[in-house]
């Protein structure tokens, strides 16, 4: 945690910590504090009045079929992006640690997609899917699928996941690629001497060894599918058709700035934080154990 | 390469390469939309190769104020907010990191604690009080209002004392007997010392605040702060007619270059950076 030996000053430290602290105070704690505050207060529209009404307005989201909905819906989304971007690129993954020529080329066209904002990319598959326009939907049409995501609602959905599975596929593909490096080649080769092809090691001994790290890039996948798709989202569905594209960091966009439900909104932002606290425990606690062997 | 098998190996190679071309064929969408003209953009099917109007096309954006703000405008206003964004984070990180590792203080452990804690609180989910405090402060349509609130990092601080954790106490104790101030072991031995960190980290905080979207579009309410990234959105939605194809990919070109050139160019030191770092 820290030095044997360390430098004893009166004010130093303190002027050293004071930019993160002042920082970390005014934009961090406390609008927290404020968002936690205005989630017991029933403010009217106009912002004149508020009452201060206790859990009221949680009662109210748990009571709201809508935001029920919109909390299966982000489950369902992040573990489908998760799953389609973490599959990808692992399968990607294993065929590069084979390849030794090009290794290097194909990872620099994998890492672009990292370095994309999830507005553009949302733009991007927007783009190719354009229901008029769209290039995949011209093709899609030759083998008779009709495609129109601003009218069907799974269409919408499946559209977003592409999206947002596209842009996290270098980040997981570098990961699992660092955990298959770090595997000692001498199990490998022993497995190989005693005649285990390509597939069976893969699935006997690289699978089960990167295993941390699938689960370390499960939890970072699902925080980036909880609150870095905003972007995505807004660009290729603004959350319809219907509700059927709208996520929980969306909704509290959507109800706070557009709708104007102070205390509702503030009250999903405390949720949110709540979700965002399980997972980085989960995260750290899982880091903890990494570091014992 | 533990066996030789030429035929997985080829196969290996023809799935990658497969792979990796429909991962980048949403780019090479863009590309070859970008080289076409608008009359072109609206004939199903579209095209698939590049075509001739690239020139005239970056000529149109660069000369016409039709789309939003001028884009080198907006691309200015990216690069500075993104600079502010990744050069404030790293110094205020590096400095309370060094504190935090170098000097016995009162409430050392609860300034780590506190900053800590904004690792659980992304923007999305502060961002109206986010939002009054900004305005209250003035900070609305500014430089400063689209940096500062996003500058506090946990995880930079983090990765520093981590770095700082590994260099032997022995040079801060030789530089102690030499009569070196801590500040002069700061500067001559400490951040020497980190440069690789702070390359790598620069990489992956220059691209997250290069492509910052949900912040800017609150913050900003006056054209000539737009930043290029949150143009493209008022692109797809101006006017009633379908969006100008051309030169919103033209745009969106242009919005991912620099972050895209920054990671192929610094790919070593991102990378080596972002799987230590990170974990």
């Amino acid at each position: 945690m820290q030095k044997r030996v360390h430098y004893n000053s009166s004010y130093l430290p303190y002027l050293l910590v004071a930019p993160q602290i002042i920082i970390t105070l005014v934009f961090f704690i406390w609008p927290a504090m404020q968002a936690l505050y205005q989630s017991f207060l029933l403010e009217d529209a106009f912002g004149l009045s508020s009452e201060f009404v206790w859990f009221d307005n949680f009662v109210e989201l748990y009571d709201n079929p809508r935001y029920l909905d919109s909390f299966v819906r982000t489950a369902f989304f992040s573990f489908a992006v998760a799953g389609l971007s973490m599959g990808v690129a692992l399968f990607f993954a294993a065929l590069a640690d084979r390849v030794v020529k090009g290794a290097q080329g194909y990872r620099t066209l994998l890492i672009i997609p990292y370095a994309v904002a999830p507005v553009l990319a949302g733009t991007l598959w927007l783009f190719l899917f354009n229901p008029t326009l769209g290039i995949m939907t011209y093709f899609l049409d030759m083998v008779g699928i009709n495609w129109n995501h601003k009218l069907d609602s799974s269409q919408a959905m499946g559209l977003v996941i592409l999206a947002a599975a596209w842009k996290q596929i270098s980040y997981n593909f570098l990961f699992f690629v660092a955990a298959m490096h770090s595997i000692p080649k001498s199990l490998i080769e022993a497995a190989a001497i005693d005649g285990a092809g390509p597939a069976h090691r893969f699935r006997t001994i690289i699978f089960p060894l990167i295993s941390p790290t699938t689960f370390f890039l499960l939890v970072v996948n699902i925080i980036y599918a909880f609150f870095d798709t905003f972007g995505i989202i807004h660009a290729v569905t603004a959350g319809g058709p219907g509700n059927s594209t709208e996520i929980l960091v969306y909704k509290v966009f959507n109800d706070g700035f557009v709708g104007l439900d102070l205390g509702g909104s503030a009250a999903q932002s405390v949720i949110l934080m709540f979700i965002v606290i399980g997972l980085t425990v989960v995260q750290f606690k899982y880091i903890e154990r990494k570091v014992e062997y | 390469m533990v066996e030789n098998r030429p035929m997985t190996t080829f196969i290996s190679h023809s799935v990658l390469i497969i792979g990796v071309a429909l991962i980048v064929f949403p780019i090479w969408i863009m590309l070859v939309a970008s080289s076409h003209d608008a009359l072109r953009l609206t004939e199903v099917p579209l095209p698939l190769l590049p075509g001739d109007q690239f020139w005239e096309n970056i000529k149109l954006l660069f000369s016409s104020k039709t789309f939003g703000a001028p884009i080198h405008l907006s691309l200015l206003n990216s690069l500075v907010m993104a600079m502010m964004i990744s050069l404030g984070k790293i110094s205020i990180s590096v400095i309370s990191a060094f504190a935090i590792v170098y000097f016995k203080f009162r409430f050392r452990m609860f300034f780590f604690w506190m900053i800590f804690v904004t690792l659980m609180l992304p923007v999305e989910v502060r961002i109206l009080p986010t939002y009054e405090v900004v305005a209250s402060l003035g900070m609305l349509d500014s430089y400063l209002g689209l940096s500062v609130p996003l500058i506090a990092s946990a995880t930079a601080t983090f990765m520093f004392r981590q770095t700082f954790l590994t260099i032997p106490d022995e040079l801060m104790e030789a530089s102690r007997i030499d009569g070196a101030s801590p500040m002069r072991f700061f500067f001559d031995v400490v951040i020497p010392m980190s440069r690789t960190n702070i390359a790598a980290l620069f990489v992956i905080l220059f691209i997250y605040g290069w492509n910052q979207y949900l912040w800017p579009l609150l913050i900003t309410t006056d054209p000539d702060m737009y930043t290029v990234v949150m143009s493209i959105k008022q692109m797809l939605e101006s006017g009633e007619s379908e969006p100008m194809w051309h030169m919103i990919m033209l745009t969106a070109l242009f919005a991912m270059l620099p972050p895209v050139l920054v990671v192929i160019f610094m790919q070593k030191i991102f990378v080596k950076g972002l799987t230590d770092s990170e974990k």
